[in-house]
């Protein structure tokens, strides 16, 4: 692939990139997220097809305009949402869509089994072909992916962080997988966070940051410091308001928290974590894709009932929170980082919305009171700097940055002693974004504790008082505002452990 | 291409409706009834000039319809931001005002000589329609958190067996029949409710349980006989009770008899559903639930409680119309309500709100009860067949939907 480039509308997502995958090798694909990794790889694969740049495949120019294309170049792609139908068996799945069939039209059945048979044998894949994929641990379906993949005789495949979802001895075997797919002469593509991984499994590493492509090197070239330099760069703006920080008293303790996993997961999503946040702080959360941050938050604030655990202290009172409710009548409130999923009504008006998590104290025995509600938003829309051409409008038709402002304003509505911010400038305009720094600011001033959460280094940098890094669910390090810097953050998050 | 289509559904609108109103009150050119005779003559429909006119008018009427259909497709497709009477015409109450509004006009070109005009056919239709508009304040009320409730129909035969048994059979006090047979519907909905929101089973099935349930209960209840004033002695033999006083009471009419007591419970039950929706609190909830359930939990709404009420108040209304339906027939039918609750559903499509939750109101369901209870009095004043009826309600369904589909999500 080369000078490939991307855009999505008049974002330029990629720019210029290169990248070189040879027969049996792993090429490791490393960068921060939003990078551009994914994107890259889905131009390989045949799912972004309006790119500028070309494609060539054993030196033939190719252009994949489906993935279905992309898998008879020889090109297979293991998503991280797997994509096998859960009600279906295990040769079904291996063969859906292409099923080798009888003279009548009918599946062949037992052809297809002893198809699927040959096909996962050689992978050490010991798996019974009649089993549910329902039935079967993730590691095992991730298994059974690489085999669909296989099954289309690809050349190259494809990996988005496979092991999100793995335990540890899940991913020796998928290792193995990988070593015997290199030994048979195959390319692989590897997309991870981890920096163990990538000293296990790395030939050849690739850096993207910010679309752009960083280098390429022999992965026994490029020393674990030289990498996090490359994927994090040398400048980093100072474009962040953050005032000096006045810490007050010890908000929220939080000790041994642990979230587990679904009924499926191997291990838990956030594991024995402890830490405290104070009053008029921002404690900022560092981890990449997998660390578990938000499962945190999440649990934090009662989303996941009784799959959260531990014991947490607000204001030094220890307080259980089974559901979002008691969270909110204790004075928590969580920005969720899905504002069109989990955080607005999109179908509601501005006014709907803003006021949806505090109607017990707005509509007091029940009965509402629209005009007090009016006049709630537009003194909070006022604060926020809210653009919309009527408090009345479904809050579908605003802008992201708008409607991130009327997420913030239902949570501000509640007068909350501690918010929980989970991405809370994603999909948001710059001066949107700087809006909602300065937001921060005075909320910390006003005495109001904040955990933050956020995907861009710079940000979590220049806004926190404190940084926590979490690798696969566990606290690997914590650095003061002094000790915080990108190569040290993103060392921790991909789980070396930080000498400071 | 929508600016055309708009313009092709104006052009055919007003002329439609132009044609259908000279056409009724100054009347049709004998030539084009002649035409028209004569070629209904091939299919058997018409053979004189006085039997051909009703498809002459009916077809001005169509062309009317058409045209109206037409441009409102061609409205959902343009920016709605731009244009104020784009934006009137997309609310979802001019829609349903709309499709009112040409059912009134089919009234005024087939009026059944002149019976439209005579108010005892206003008061029987919005009586026979108010039983189903009682069903459909409920229904909204589920639809809007984005379920269903297939029960409605069969709790409230239970309702009406139950009532009538209590009243004529045991002469029970209606201050105990009434609120006893309110909470055996309530209670019945809540059931389904729970299953939905508490053990997550789909609004469908758990309903379609529970529609299967009450009816058998109601079969028990009764006997599996109609329970009537005709009341079966210890021998067998029958004797024949009075019609209890507040049977009459509910099947009577006020306001010099010109208005149904069955239709003044429909509003107020109306009345009360929409100062529940639109004024309190768990309204608000309703419509979050159904507009964006997980952030509705997330914003501290209790999900399961909310959800279990509105199927509770939708069992609770399926009863008042059954204790109504009682007191009409003046006995308890175990058969009663049988696909009640279907049309209680096309009631609330037709009206606007959205099946798949978080939009609508009860006073769109309001305008929807007009709409289908009017089509069906027009209809039957025009001694137009059931079999006719029925597959026209169908059409006007897809119809309705279709023009209230948002292009934009």
């Amino acid at each position: 692939m080369t000078g490939i480039a991307k855009r999505f509308g008049s974002v330029l997502v990629l720019d210029g990139v290169d990248l070189e995958v040879f027969t049996g090798e792993v090429h490791v694909l490393a960068g921060e997220n939003g990078a551009g990794k994914s994107t890259l790889v889905k131009i390989l694969a045949g799912v972004h097809t309006d790119f500028e740049g070309t494609l060539e495949i054993d030196g033939r120019p190719v252009r994949p305009d489906s993935p279905l294309a992309a898998n008879a170049l020889g090109v297979a792609m293991i998503y991280q949402e797997l994509s096998l139908v859960p009600s279906m068996r295990v040769a079904d799945n291996i063969f859906l869509g292409r099923s080798p069939t009888s003279r009548a039209g009918l599946i062949d059945d037992r052809a297809q089994r002893a198809e699927a048979r040959r096909l996962l044998e050689p992978l050490g894949i010991e798996v019974d072909v009649d089993r549910l994929v329902e039935q079967l641990p993730i590691g095992t379906r991730q298994l059974i992916e690489i085999a669909k993949a296989l099954s289309y005789r690809a050349k190259v495949i494809v990996m988005d962080e496979p092991t999100s979802a793995l335990s540890a001895p899940e991913v020796e075997r998928l290792f193995g997988l990988i070593a015997r797919l290199k030994a048979q002469g195959r390319g692989i593509v590897y997309i991870t966070h981890r920096m163990e991984e990538i000293d296990a499994i790395a030939d050849r590493i690739t850096v993207l940051r910010d679309g752009r492509f960083v280098g390429s090197a022999p992965a026994a070239e490029l020393p674990t410091p030289r990498l996090v330099e490359w994927m994090v760069g040398r400048e980093v703006a100072q474009q962040f308001p953050r005032h000096e920080a006045r810490p007050g008293a010890e908000r929220l303790r939080v000790e041994e928290f642990v979230v587990t996993g679904g009924a499926r997961s191997a291990r838990p999503l956030v594991d024995r974590v402890g830490f405290s946040v104070r009053a008029g702080e921002i404690l900022g959360i560092g981890g990449l894709q997998g660390s578990g941050a938000s499962a945190m938050l999440m649990g934090l604030a009662g989303a996941y009932g009784d799959r959260a655990r531990g014991r947490v202290w607000l204001d030094g009172r220890p307080v259980c929170i089974r559901r979002p409710r008691d969270a909110i009548d204790r004075g928590m409130a969580m920005l969720t980082n899905d504002r069109k999923a989990t955080g607005l009504v999109l179908s509601m008006s501005v006014v709907a919305n803003a006021t949806l998590a505090d109607l017990r104290r707005l509509a007091p025995g029940g009965w509402r009171r629209p005009r007090r509600e009016r006049e709630a938003t537009s003194r909070l829309s006022e604060a926020l700097h809210l653009r919309a051409a009527s408090l009345e409008m479904e809050v579908g038709e605003l802008s992201g940055g708008n409607q991130q402002k009327v997420a913030l304003a239902k949570w501000l509505q509640t007068d909350p002693r501690i918010l929980l911010l989970d991405e809370p400038t994603r999909g948001v305009d710059v001066g949107a974004k700087r809006e909602i720094y300065q937001l921060m600011n005075e909320w910390t001033l006003r005495g109001i504790a904040i955990i933050l959460i956020t995907s861009e280094m710079p940000e979590l940098l220049a806004m926190s008082d404190r940084i926590l890094v979490l690798h696969r669910g566990r606290a690997i390090a914590e650095l003061s505002r002094g000790q915080a810097t990108a190569q040290r953050v993103l060392e921790a998050a991909m789980g070396k452990q930080v000498v400071v | 291409m929508n600016r055309s289509g708009l313009f092709v559904g104006l052009v055919t609108m007003v002329v439609g409706f132009t044609l259908a109103v000279v056409s009724r009150f100054g009347g049709v050119p004998v030539l084009l009834l002649d035409a028209v005779a004569w070629l209904a003559g091939f299919a058997g429909l018409a053979h004189d000039r006085a039997s051909a006119y009703p498809y002459v008018l009916l077809a001005w009427y169509v062309a009317t319809v058409v045209g109206v259909f037409i441009v409102l497709r061609a409205c959902q497709n343009l920016d709605a931001r731009r244009n104020r009477g784009v934006r009137l015409l997309a609310h979802p109450a001019s829609r349903a005002l709309i499709a009112l509004l040409l059912v009134l006009l089919l009234g005024v070109l087939f009026d059944a000589d002149g019976a439209f005009y005579k108010v005892q056919t206003h008061r029987d239709g919005l009586r026979q329609a108010s039983v189903f508009g009682i069903l459909a304040c409920g229904m909204t009320l589920v639809i809007i958190t984005g379920g269903i409730d297939l029960a409605v129909g069969s709790v409230l035969a239970l309702a009406a067996v139950a009532f009538a048994r209590m009243s004529i059979h045991w002469s029970w006090s209606p201050w105990l029949a009434v609120p006893l047979c309110l909470a055996l519907g309530a209670a019945c909905g809540g059931v389904s409710g729970t299953l939905a929101a508490r053990f997550k089973v789909q609004p469908f099935i758990a309903t379609l349980a529970m529609m299967v349930f009450a009816r058998g209960l109601a079969k028990t209840v009764s006997g599996g006989m109609k329970v009537s004033t005709a009341v079966q002695n210890a021998d067998g033999t029958y004797r024949y009770v009075e019609v209890p006083d507040v049977f009459r009471a509910i099947d009577s009419r006020l306001l010099a008899d010109n208005v149904s007591m069955v239709t003044v419970v429909f509003l107020v039950c109306a009345a009360l559903s929409w100062i529940a929706l639109a004024r309190h609190r768990w309204g608000r909830e309703l419509y979050a639930i159904g507009g964006n359930e997980e952030a509705a939990r997330l914003s501290g709404v209790l999900v399961d409680r909310a959800k279990v009420l509105a199927y509770a108040a939708a069992g609770l209304l399926a009863a008042v119309a059954g204790i109504c339906q009682a007191a009409q027939e003046q006995q308890g039918d175990p058969e009663a309500g049988g696909g009640y609750e279907l049309s209680a559903i096309a009631i609330v499509v037709i009206g606007g709100t959205n099946l798949m939750g978080g939009r609508g109101g009860i006073g769109l369901t309001l305008i929807g009860t007009l709409t289908i209870g009017y089509l069906e009095k027009i209809l039957s004043i025009n001694a137009v067949p059931e079999s006719r009826r029925l597959m026209l309600t169908g059409i006007i369904i897809v119809a309705a939907v279709l023009t209230q589909r948002r292009s934009r999500t």
